[in-house]
């Protein structure tokens, strides 16, 4: 029987068994950022360990970054506090830290795709949950605690219990306007928040194989949203197209002697499973949440469901979160009225997500009284819209073309709703307070989507407000 | 380390499926380079408005002042992967977790932090939570290796991550030193993988 890639990436980096029966095992890269990380120097410190592979942590700052001006010191004292601790503790254990201004900088999990650092075969951790990104390649990847940042820095390896392996195949192909936002939205709109708890998820099918590397981190970005610390697609010639001539990755023979290692780790075609579900992505639409949790999601052609068709605490926390969101039971989720508008973060603030909505959006503009900003996920991303003049069409439109951060996915930076406004989002979660206003409300979307709703002033059918259909 | 295979303390229950690491810590009490001062933050904006009155929320009530083992329904502690939910929650007072299943990222940060996350079934969990209610002054007996959980007069059965118990009972939940204890091993499979990113 063949193995399937979780398996094999697992194997090769095995160490050995734990008294308590947990695996150790060796992490090939570690990303670190300023809001989960410096306190692990802290307690490096206090047991008097050093870092046992700097060459295989790299830093960025992303979560507090300001977006407007990033001179320093920052407005924000402990924000600017953070990334100097950060820096010196990088500087103290020779850890290269992709600064501000350095041409690198970004979110994390746009700057190690980017430059090559990430690349299939590989275990990858961050003390971030959203790492399932790196899965887009092929990667075990996934989001640990602040003391597992230690363990990684003094050790290179974590204790871990193996998960099973859940095979998505998402059949057909995707309407037009539908996007991997949609389909991961999708997805977790059917198995639940929590029905990745336990497992990996490999997604796979004619819909996955047909997308670009960009939209492929879309969706195993959100792996986590469906209870799944990591998500993973088999490495093929669109994910080495995409890692050739990267910065850091191997050239010229060594490259190609790269690529064959890579694909070896693909799953084999007899490779066995622990569970196996089809989706039909030709009947994806267009989805938006409609609740505090991603998985509380719609067709944009639906309704506001109504609490009355389900029972007892699950009936209390439906109206408790229609109640938040200031929803209507049965009332079209077309309509609803915004107030922001963002495009951006680690789910989709790449430049292909920036480029789809620079050609739907030209020739339109954002409604009025809509705030609407776009923020590139890194440097990198920000230097390639400008000279493909991408920010200048979603500046013409009304949108405002920020700096690199992780921004108002979180608000941990001074980007932010104010009392109960309603944000469009092209973000990962709608919690409630998410968005740094404990009555904000976020209806997450794709980059279209928000695009269509910022210039309606409400959510809307991208399809039908830019003609989608038609082309 | 020393082994752990009892806890006790009383009881409170915080109702909520799904209950996200951003409400156990809004993301604006990450802005800290240690967790010592975040006891206070656990869910704040769930215990206080935005002037800092109290809403009554079920942790500030006077029955509860002291409880020690949360709680909750399904998912608990889905979402954002920082250790500073965990780290409020032990820095608060809380000790154990109890709910029907847990998000895995912070069912580990917990276990690291010497938190044991006990899963138990909805029926027996619901009724846990209804005399914990009655009997807020009660305390709940839990042992790990019997996998069970006495409190007014009833006995319950809850189940728990294999290797999570285990640690907990080995005295090992902190795995760090073992870790580094395979140096030479670690030292050969970073030699067998190569360079990968680092040319």
């Amino acid at each position: 029987m063949g193995k399937n890639l979780y398996q094999k990436v697992w194997n090769d980096h095995l160490v050995g068994t734990l008294s308590n029966g947990q695996c150790q095992i060796f992490m090939a890269l570690h990303l670190i950022h300023e809001v989960t990380s410096p306190q692990a120097f802290g307690m490096l410190k206090d047991k008097g360990l050093s870092v046992a592979y700097p060459e295989r942590t790299f830093a960025t700052v992303d979560h507090i970054i300001p977006t407007d001006d990033q001179s320093r010191p920052f407005q924000d004292e402990m924000a600017d506090r953070m990334i100097s601790v950060l820096a010196e503790a990088t500087e103290a254990h020779g850890i290269e830290f992709f600064k501000p201004n350095s041409g690198a900088q970004g979110i994390v999990h746009v700057v190690g795709p980017e430059l090559g650092l990430t690349q299939p075969g590989m275990t990858i951790c961050c003390g971030d949950s959203h790492t399932s990104t790196h899965g887009a390649f092929g990667c075990i990847a996934f989001g640990i605690g602040t003391s597992q940042v230690r363990d990684v820095l003094a050790s290179q390896t974590l204790a871990m219990d193996p998960l099973k392996v859940r095979r998505i195949e998402v059949t057909g192909s995707l309407g037009p306007g539908v996007t991997a936002k949609d389909v991961t939205l999708h997805i977790i709109r059917t198995l639940g928040v929590n029905g990745g708890v336990g497992y990996a998820y490999e997604y796979a099918g004619s819909v996955i194989e047909a997308m670009s590397m960009e939209e492929r981190m879309t969706v195993c970005n959100m792996s986590i949203e469906g209870g799944a610390r990591c998500g993973y697609i088999n490495p093929d010639a669109t994910t080495f197209d995409y890692l050739k001539d990267r910065e850091r990755c191997p050239s010229g023979d060594a490259f190609d002697a790269a690529v064959q290692r890579w694909a070896s780790y693909a799953s084999d075609q007899d490779a066995e499973y622990d569970d196996v579900i089809t989706i039909d992505g030709s009947a994806i639409e267009p989805t938006v949440t409609w609740g505090v949790t991603p998985g509380q999601a719609i067709s944009v052609l639906d309704h506001v469901p109504d609490p009355k068709a389900v029972a007892g605490l699950d009936q209390e926390l439906m109206t408790d979160a229609l109640r938040y969101m200031q929803l209507e039971a049965g009332a079209p989720i077309a309509g609803t009225k915004i107030d922001v508008a963002f495009i951006g973060s680690c789910t989709n603030g790449r430049v292909s997500d920036f480029q789809a909505v620079a050609h739907a959006i030209k020739g339109h503009r954002v409604a009025a009284g809509v705030r609407a900003i776009a923020v590139p996920g890194s440097e990198k991303v920000d230097a390639e819209a400008r000279a493909l003049g991408i920010d200048r069409v979603l500046t013409e439109a009304g949108f405002e073309w920020r700096l690199p951060g992780c921004s108002m996915c979180l608000a941990m930076n001074p980007d932010k709703l104010v009392g109960d406004e309603v944000c469009a989002s092209s973000s990962n979660r709608n919690f409630i307070g998410r968005q740094g206003s404990s009555t904000g409300r976020t209806i997450l979307m794709s980059p279209i989507m928000v695009a269509a709703a910022a210039v309606e002033g409400c959510v809307a059918d991208a399809r039908v407000v830019f003609g989608l259909e038609n082309r | 380390m020393s082994p752990v295979s009892q806890r006790s303390g009383r009881g409170v229950y915080v109702a909520g499926n799904d209950i996200d690491t951003d409400r156990i810590i809004p993301a604006r009490f990450l802005k800290c380079v240690t967790f010592d001062e975040l006891g206070p933050a656990l869910f704040f904006d769930e215990r206080f408005d935005s002037e800092g009155n109290s809403k009554g929320h079920i942790l500030d009530a006077p029955q509860h002042a002291g409880a020690s083992i949360l709680i909750s329904d399904v998912n608990f502690g889905c979402g954002s992967s920082r250790e500073h939910a965990p780290q409020a929650l032990q820095k608060f007072g809380i000790h154990v977790v109890i709910a029907e299943t847990f998000a895995e990222i912070f069912q580990g940060n917990c276990t690291t932090l010497g938190i044991p996350c006990l899963k138990m079934v909805g029926e027996a969990r619901q009724s846990l939570a209804r005399l914990v209610g009655q009997f807020p002054e009660a305390e709940l007996l839990i042992d790990l290796s019997a996998k069970s959980l006495t409190f007014a007069n009833e006995s319950f059965e809850f189940d728990m991550q294999e290797s999570s118990r285990e640690a907990f009972l080995l005295g090992r939940f902190d795995p760090l030193d073992e870790l580094l204890v395979a140096k030479d091993r670690i030292s050969g499979v970073a030699n067998r993988l190569g360079g990968g990113s680092h040319q």
